[in-house]
């Protein structure tokens, strides 16, 4: 491996890793337009966490050594998850360690890490984060795991790069079964995301919260770090979408002239594609908690009916 | 000294182990201290020859014991040597524990237990090494009592000896499935070696009567549904050392038996076997993962665990058929490397758990989901023990129940499509049925470690001491075990290579050949690969890093506070979430598979008591009426019991009477 590999994946890595809380902030502040607010702007989210970070963290008095690591682990994970996913080219020398699958794990292990710090003070609140957390995960990740498993059959592999190469090198015409995977794509990222119609990451109503329900007893720098991971998240999320329905513009290996092209790809492409998650939020109802099972059960229905579409009608689906 | 012999010396060994501890006269606890880590022994030196046999060619021995003329056969191959292996390991960590457990706990006459385990775990080693039906079957039946005189330790217990019944009549029919299965294996030649039955030629009829009879009589003690029932009673009620044993390791000879007899007894394989086998693995895991869901006893949530498991594992087995009837020899090798490893897996992973529940219900006095908590701050040791186990159960990165479960994956997803359109619709079902199995596992596994050793403890009386050293090197042992193979799956995989090209005809090499030690892939890096040590790394080296930062740009200062409880001011352990609770969503959505009864009590109640109660519909369709059918009977067999002896005289004279007329 050479050393210009590795300047790419640090810097893919470190330019994720810095702009995920803008999107984070780019999507509330489009949200906000659509309430006809003026909105805290789109650098809200780096105030908020500079501003945990220089905290004092409190801890409840029973809180075990868990719930003070697992910020650093899930933050840890979805760091590694944006490393593993091709941003802006396909040359990572970490994508061999972990393919969709794995990736699919990763954001397991984050999700159990947190479910676990959440059940770790015990209260009513934590308890009950967690539980709705894995409650929606387990029924989300199956369906993730059949959207991947599409485009996997496709290009014949479960490595990513490999998939976005395959699939950025074909003609332009319609998949029917990538189709179906990429609404249910876009239903997972909503219900994995804690956005509207499964969660609002914007209420502190006991009915409704799940993932805001897991953090409630987190300070300061851990709290930082977990609004932070949770942006990453979002972004992970939106590279994977890019990469695999919208795949044109990131660069082949070895191309470094195309960097400069695809960085304006990838900005245009998560601009609009985090103002549709907006509007897309702003038109839609919160939903009750036992909804949801339909919710996904939808997206997990429409994945396997990509792969089956796929495999009947061979390589024109 | 030829490792068959070194392996044959462990079951002996282990007799002669356990007929000493019989005789010992030592105190409890020095006598547990002294012969049950005297056993672990033997668990090594028997680890240690199956390593070495898997990869040499198959030994066999005739032993001159057994009757006058069917002495023993004994044959040690690549396939026996893998579950050699996995006893070897697996036991090595569960005697040591028991050095501990036993001395101070789990009642019982130390001296029968010491001798009814050694016979447990030599049996077990007999089984998988026999070569003929004769052996197999007494080694088989020896086991089955071992561990049915095991489960039934604490015999005052009514619900115990009720479980202990229930597991007895099941393994008995099961037996008896496996012996009409060796008979039709014989064809009638009234030879039973397992080398005769090899050379035989069965009409595909016949074959497939075999071939069900063992999915039966072998189901019926690895817990494939309907036959399952047995499992979720007898497990909570053995000694958690035994349940370990039996659902690590018991449940996997299930396994080897029918792997033995599909893959090597019968000379033929059907297509529609496969079908039958994934699809009857898939329902178990699936079942038994939402069963697992709903438990309130720490115990029988690893029960039903280890079903939905199983399950796993008889749909490799299932895969592996398919593509082998299909001439996908090289598909075929590698489901039946991810249907081994694992089995392995599972096996290391679920008995450090029942180990965890051990040392819990050792410290605790309690079992029941709804009266722990808070463990992590009394036992930290078995708490960080239980984490690991907790995350190589729900199949997460870079531990080892990811990599099998990864390895099944790339199985289902790389097979080009099969030739019969209807099996290749099957895909993407099947595949989506094991995903659902595995995260919901995730689910499960999640309220286990939660309930039991985070929160406030749910119970005063809850709150134990950490385990002692015994405990502790038992744990550590497997634990280390679930972290090497997580982080170097490829040896494990590499070593499997024997068995593929002795059974399936293919070797390894063709999908795994551009594995390096650092990463797993699937025939090509570019297809797919998985490397668990660089994931560690990764996730370590961002950990660091962002402490580092954090600690260096800002601070480390902490303030301790009581939790955030919304100004209501009396925040206690009955408000967090009880073991019914976590389950609530998952007992909610798939409603129509429990058979529930639940009472709900009126808002205006001073004392309300709430009641909900699970069980398993299958009980009330397929045994219920089978039970109700036979007390019947023995009513109307009773008609003629009056118990007085005139009338049983009259009985036989009568008898005689019709037996002359019937003779002349």
């Amino acid at each position: 491996m050479n050393p210009e590999f590795f300047a790419s994946q640090l810097f893919q890595t470190l330019l994720a890793v810095l702009l995920a809380p803008v999107m984070l902030g780019w999507v509330n502040q489009c949200r906000a337009w659509l309430q006809n607010k003026t909105g805290p702007g789109v650098l809200q989210p780096y105030r908020v966490i500079l501003k945990l970070f220089r905290k004092d963290a409190v801890l409840a008095h029973n809180a075990s050594w868990l719930f003070r690591f697992a910020p650093y682990a899930v933050f840890g994970c979805m760091v590694l998850a944006v490393s593993i996913v091709p941003i802006l080219a396909t040359d990572l020398p970490f994508s061999p360690a972990a393919d969709v699958i794995a990736l699919v794990g990763l954001f397991a292990l984050a999700r159990v890490f947190m479910a676990l710090a959440a059940m770790d003070v015990g209260t009513a609140f934590g308890s009950l984060g967690a539980r709705r957390e894995m409650f929606v995960a387990s029924l989300a990740e199956p369906a993730l795991l059949m959207v991947f498993f599409t485009p996997a059959l496709i290009s014949q592999s479960t490595a990513l790069t490999t998939i976005v190469e395959t699939l950025a090198h074909r003609e332009l015409t319609i998949y029917p079964s990538l189709a179906f995977a990429a609404v249910a794509f876009v239903m997972l990222l909503l219900a994995e995301n804690a956005r509207i119609p499964v969660d609002n990451p914007a209420t502190h109503l006991e009915l409704t919260m799940i993932h805001e329900a897991m953090i409630l007893e987190y300070s300061a720098r851990h709290l930082a770090l977990l609004e932070w991971a949770h942006a990453l998240k979002l972004m992970t999320y939106a590279s994977i979408g890019i990469a695999l329905f919208l795949p044109w513009g990131i660069a082949s290996a070895g191309q470094w002239a195309m960097m400069p092209l695809s960085i304006l790809a990838l900005l245009l492409k998560l601009l609009l594609g985090s103002a549709a998650l907006a509007v897309l939020e702003a038109v839609s109802a919160k939903m009750r908690i036992f909804r949801v099972p339909e919710f996904l059960g939808m997206a997990f229905l429409l994945a396997v009916l990509g792969m089956l579409t796929r495999l009947l009608l061979g390589s024109a689906g | 000294m030829s490792s068959l012999d070194a392996v044959l010396a462990v079951p002996l060994y282990w007799m002669a182990v356990g007929l000493s501890g019989l005789a010992s006269a030592a105190s409890r606890g020095r006598h547990a201290r002294l012969f049950f880590p005297l056993g672990a022994l033997g668990g090594v030196v028997l680890a240690v020859a199956a390593y070495v046999a898997i990869s040499a060619s198959p030994q066999s021995v005739i032993l001159p014991l057994g009757l006058p003329d069917l002495p023993f056969h004994v044959r040690l191959d690549a396939l026996s040597a893998f579950f050699l292996l996995l006893l070897g390991v697996v036991s090595t960590g569960v005697s040591v524990y028991c050095g501990g457990y036993f001395g101070s706990a789990g009642g019982g006459e130390i001296r029968l237990l010491c001798l009814q385990y050694h016979v447990f775990l030599a049996s077990m080693a007999l089984v998988l090494l026999a070569d003929d039906a004769y052996l197999f079957m007494v080694a088989w039946e020896t086991m089955a009592l071992a561990s049915y005189f095991l489960v039934v330790t604490d015999d005052e217990v009514e619900s115990v000896r009720r479980a202990g019944l229930l597991y007895l009549i099941v393994a008995h029919v099961g037996a008896i499935a496996i012996l009409l299965c060796f008979g039709t294996l014989q064809l009638g030649q009234w030879n039973y070696t397992f080398d005769a039955m090899r050379s035989n030629t069965l009409s595909v009829g016949w074959a497939s009567v075999a071939f069900l009879l063992a999915l039966f009589g072998f189901g019926a003690k690895a817990g494939f549904v309907p036959v399952h029932i047995w499992l979720p009673e007898a497990h909570p009620a053995a000694p958690s050392p035994v349940s370990g044993l039996m659902s690590g390791v018991m449940l996997k000879t299930a396994i080897y038996g029918l792997l033995r007899v599909s893959f090597d007894l019968l000379h033929i394989q059907l297509w529609w076997w496969g079908v039958v086998a994934l699809s009857v693995g898939l329902i178990t895991a699936v079942f038994g993962v939402l069963f697992a869901a709903v438990q309130t006893d720490m115990k029988r949530l690893l029960a039903y665990s280890s079903i939905e498991n199983i399950g796993i594992v008889l749909a490799g087995s299932g895969l592996t058929i398919l593509f082998h009837t299909y001439d996908m020899d090289v598909l075929a090798a590698l489901a039946l490397a991810a249907t081994l490893f694992h089995c392995l897996n599972h096996a290391l992973f679920k008995t450090l758990l029942f180990l965890v529940t051990g040392s819990v219900m050792h410290a605790t006095s309690h079992r029941s989901l709804g009266k722990l908590g808070g463990l992590i701050r009394r036992m930290p040791w078995v708490a960080a023990a239980g984490l690991i186990g907790t995350l190589a159960i729900a199949g997460l990165p870079p531990l080892n129940g990811f990599a099998s479960e990864w390895m099944l994956f790339q199985v289902f997803l790389l097979s080009p499509s099969l030739p019969n359109s209807y099996l290749s619709m099957l895909v993407p079902v099947a595949t989506a049925a094991l995903a659902l199995a595995v995260a919901v596992a995730g689910y499960v596994i999640v309220k286990f470690y939660g309930v039991v050793f985070l929160g406030m403890p749910r119970e005063e009386s809850a709150q134990g001491h950490d385990a002692g050293s015994w405990e502790r090197a038992g744990l550590l042992w497997l634990a280390i075990w679930c972290i090497l193979l997580g982080l170097l799956p490829v040896f494990v995989v590499s070593a499997m290579d024997p068995i593929a090209r002795a059974f399936v005809g293919a070797t390894l090499n063709d999908s795994m050949q551009e594995s390096s030690w650092l990463f797993l892939t699937a025939f090509r890096p570019e297809r797919a690969s998985y490397s668990a040590l660089l994931f560690l790394l990764g996730i370590v080296l961002t950990v660091l890093v962002s402490y580092l930062l954090v600690r260096r740009f800002y601070h480390g200062r902490v303030r301790r506070s009581a939790p955030w409880d919304c100004g209501y001011g009396r925040l206690d352990a009955r408000m967090q979430d009880s073991a019914e609770g976590f389950g609530q969503p998952i007992k909610q959505i798939f409603e129509p598979l429990f058979k529930l009864e639940r009472s709900q009590p009126s808002p205006f109640d001073a004392r309300p008591v709430y009641r909900s109660k699970i069980e398993d519909r299958i009980w009330y369709w397929a045994y219920a009426p089978v039970i109700k059918a036979a007390d019947h009977l023995s009513a109307l067999v009773g008609v003629l019991h009056h118990g007085r002896v005139h009338l049983y005289l009259i009985y036989s004279f009568a008898t005689l009477l019709a037996l002359l007329l019937l003779i002349q």
